[in-house]
């Protein structure tokens, strides 16, 4: 079970879900990130602390905005992984494509930079 | 049977008991009138006729309890019967009197002692039938009151016959005064009538007249038996004379105040017998009804079945039920009227706005009437049909009569529209279940279709063999695995898992098969055929889907593997020579990720050289994250453990021990995501 927090500071949106994202849950995750590029964000940040797990189905969400948000020039920066999620992302590759990030204050410089 | 053979004794008892009585009292009389000591004894001919009325009794008895289904005016019908039988002996004899009135044998004593005896026989007869079949109504529906008033008016009749047989003779005070008490309970007893609250209108026509024949025929055996002892002994005591037989007089006393009260009571309820009736039908109807959706399979038929009850429960003229479907529109079901002029008349309440509801029908109905005056018709009930609180349909009931239904009729009409919502709830929940088996079908011909996906054997030869083991959490699963002959001495090996678990991963994993199958070849290297597969599954992936996937070639000849890694668990590689079991670390983007180009830069190529007793672990995570009831991860730590200490076996060995470790870990063989495990064992 998921449950996914969003707040706005200074035009960024911080979308922070806690708890874990399998096959089931991954679909609020998709609903938050669509709704976020809906309403026209171009820089979020996913703050990934209170993630304790995250199943390949989550991962599948992060991927299918990968394009979408090159193409709108969107910023998606992702931090503060545990060990264990951050090996999640590696193995499969995805921190290749993502922007990911130990802390906030590098992931907000991430974003602007 | 046996009762059968009893039926037949008795009859037989009573017949001789009769005969013997009437020439034993013959004698007696005979010897008296001739002034001789008689040679039979005076008390037989009384002791004979107790017998007689006795056995006759049981004899009753015994027949009509063989009919326990008897109806109760099947019951009156063989009172009277009985009493007819006697009645056209009596009259029978009468004629015989009256041809041969003159005659000196008519005239002799004899005679007429003898047909006094065979009137007083009949008679009794009747009188028996009688006392079973009252004694039959009045303990219908018994309580333990009247069951005791009964007993004690029983044990009063046998003291009473007992007392009849005795030589003596009582005072007429006492005589009277038992009379009197055996009234009374006669008349306590009169008062158990139930049974006629169970007779129709015409069975309560027919009981009437079969009671007042009954009374008839005992007034008349009455008549006859007392003028014809008078003329015999006028005010003298005969040998057998009803006039002094205390039982004879208590029993017909019995009976005819208790025909007497039945028949005023049947007369007093037959007014109210039509009301009963109805509420007997409706309950009928309702059992009906209610069978009907139990057993019924087709749903129109049950329509039909609750159209037709309800009508005949309302005294409508016709009725229809509209039901919602699922496209626009509605199923119409009528009963005694055609569809057309149901759906005009329904239109017709719509707009008129005025039926919506069911409540306060009675105005309604009256208001209505003015509305429907284009139709024959001039009252209305209109019932919602709902289901679960949604209204799914009407269920509407005419009549041509106006003002034609009441308050209880309209609560009749909302009843039968709830069973309607409960037949049609009965329906859904009936086509949701076979909705459900016939999808459990579909996925366990998925699971079949799927399975056969999955190699029978791997390929291996004199230089490694292999062993696999795959299990998916649904039906279906992401998971795959493959082995395939390159050349001589090259074989393909692939491993991959399909993002996500159920249908749409088993989807993806039938394309990764075939991607597999048509790009592994001898010149592709592993590097090479992630690229391509990447390219070919980049237009068939679902937006969120990607397959994790590992990719070894296997040359015998030159004794090395050269594998890429697109996203897959990292591989564990058992060293034999150094006893060591290590993951192998390398980059490498899962397939389906990155659909541009630039997925080149993502993928590695490396070369292992395998020496005799290596061990490749291939696996997807569904094992290294199945976790136990703690929430703690098998991870990859127990699973190099495992090999650790297995490696000696032979690789189906090691397949079954990771799979009985990973079972044994998490408690359960349900494990939330699909799981593989494959051992590739060299020598």
């Amino acid at each position: 079970m998921v449950q996914i927090k969003r707040t706005q500071q200074d035009g960024i949106d911080i979308i922070r879900p806690e708890g874990e994202i399998d096959a089931s849950s991954s679909i609020e995750l998709d609903l938050t990130i669509a709704k976020s590029i809906g309403e026209g964000f171009t820089r979020i940040l996913v703050d990934c602390s209170a993630l304790d797990y995250i199943s390949s189905a989550g991962l599948g969400v992060f991927m299918s905005y990968i394009e979408e948000m090159r193409d709108k020039k969107i910023r998606m920066v992702l931090f503060g992984m545990h060990n264990k999620v951050a090996n999640t992302f590696d193995i499969l590759g995805l921190n290749r494509l993502l922007t990911i990030t130990a802390t906030k204050e590098e992931a907000l410089r991430a974003l602007n930079g | 049977m046996r009762t059968k053979a009893l039926i037949r004794l008795l009859f037989l008892l009573s017949a001789i008991a009769w005969l013997a009585m009437v020439l034993s009292a013959l004698a007696v009389s005979f010897s008296m009138r001739a002034g001789i000591h008689p040679d039979v004894p005076r008390w037989l001919p009384p002791v004979l006729l107790n017998i007689y009325l006795l056995s006759t009794y049981l004899y009753y008895k015994l027949k009509l309890e063989r009919d326990e289904l008897l109806s109760f005016t099947d019951l009156l019908w063989r009172v009277f019967a009985t009493g007819l039988l006697a009645g056209i002996i009596s009259l029978l004899l009468r004629l015989i009197d009256f041809l041969f009135g003159a005659s000196r044998l008519t005239a002799h004593f004899l005679y007429k002692e003898t047909g006094y005896f065979i009137t007083v026989g009949l008679w009794a007869a009747l009188l028996m039938i009688n006392l079973v079949a009252w004694k039959r109504l009045i303990l219908y529906q018994k309580t333990r009151w009247n069951y005791r008033v009964w007993m004690v008016f029983e044990y009063g009749l046998v003291g009473s016959l007992v007392f009849s047989a005795l030589p003596v003779s009582p005072s007429e005070n006492i005589r009277l005064l038992v009379l009197v008490i055996f009234i009374l309970l006669a008349i306590l007893l009169a008062a158990n009538t139930r049974w006629v609250a169970y007779l129709s209108f015409r069975q309560k026509l027919t009981a009437l007249l079969l009671l007042l024949l009954i009374l008839f025929y005992h007034g008349y055996l009455f008549y006859t038996s007392n003028s014809m002892v008078y003329t015999l002994y006028q005010s003298e005591t005969g040998v057998a004379d009803h006039r002094y037989h205390l039982f004879l007089q208590a029993v017909f006393i019995f009976i005819l105040v208790y025909g007497s009260f039945s028949f005023l009571v049947i007369l007093f309820n037959l007014p109210t017998s039509s009301a009963f009736e109805k509420k007997l039908e409706e309950v009928v109807n309702f059992q009906r009804i209610s069978q009907a959706i139990q057993t019924e399979q087709n749903e129109e038929s049950v329509y039909k079945i609750l159209l037709e009850t309800s009508v005949s429960s309302v005294n409508a003229d016709a009725a229809w039920l509209e039901m919602k479907t699922d496209n626009p529109g509605t199923a119409l079901y009528t009963f005694g009227i055609d569809e057309a002029e149901a759906r005009s008349l329904s239109m017709h309440l719509r707009d008129g706005r005025t039926a919506a509801s069911a409540e306060s029908v009675t105005d309604k109905a009256r208001n209505l009437s003015a509305r429907l005056k284009g139709s024959r018709f001039r009252s209305v009930i209109v019932a919602p049909v709902i289901v679960k609180e949604e209204r799914v349909g009407t269920l509407v009931l005419v009549k041509e009569l106006a003002d034609g239904f009441n308050r209880e009729m309209q609560q009749i009409a909302a009843t039968f529209a709830n069973q309607a919502g409960i037949s049609i709830e009965n329906f859904r929940l009936m086509e949701e279940v076979l909705q459900s088996e016939r999808y459990k079908e579909e996925l366990k011909i998925a699971r079949r279709v799927q399975k056969s996906l999955l190699p029978q054997r791997l390929e291996q030869d004199a230089c490694f063999e292999a062993a696999a083991f795959s299990e998916s959490a649904d039906e279906v699963g992401g998971d795959y695995y493959d082995t395939l002959r390159l050349s001589q001495n090259r074989v393909g090996i692939i491993i991959a898992d399909v993002s996500g678990k159920g249908t749409s991963a088993a989807f993806h994993m039938s394309q990764m098969k075939g991607v597999f199958h048509s790009l592994a070849d001898e010149q592709t290297s592993p590097e090479a055929f992630m690229q391509r597969a990447n390219r070919a599954l980049a237009h068939c992936l679902e937006r969120s889907s990607f397959i994790s996937a590992a990719y070894f070639v296997i040359d015998t000849r030159k004794g090395i593997i050269q594998y890429a890694r697109a996203g897959h668990c990292p591989v564990l590689y058992y060293h034999a020579r150094s006893n060591r079991a290590a993951y192998l670390q390398d980059e490498g983007l899962a397939l389906g990720m990155l659909r541009q180009d630039g997925y080149a830069g993502m993928i590695n190529q490396n070369t292992i050289n395998y020496e005799p007793n290596d061990l490749l672990v291939l696996y997807t995570d569904g094992i290294t994250e199945a976790r136990n009831s703690r929430g703690e991860e098998f991870g990859f730590d127990r699973l190099s453990t495992v090999i650790s200490e297995a490696h000696a076996l032979p690789a189906q060995h090691i397949v079954n021990r990771v799979i009985d470790a990973l079972y044994e870990f998490t408690g359960t063989k349900n494990i939330n995501d699909d799981y593989t495990i494959l051992t590739v064992k060299f020598r």
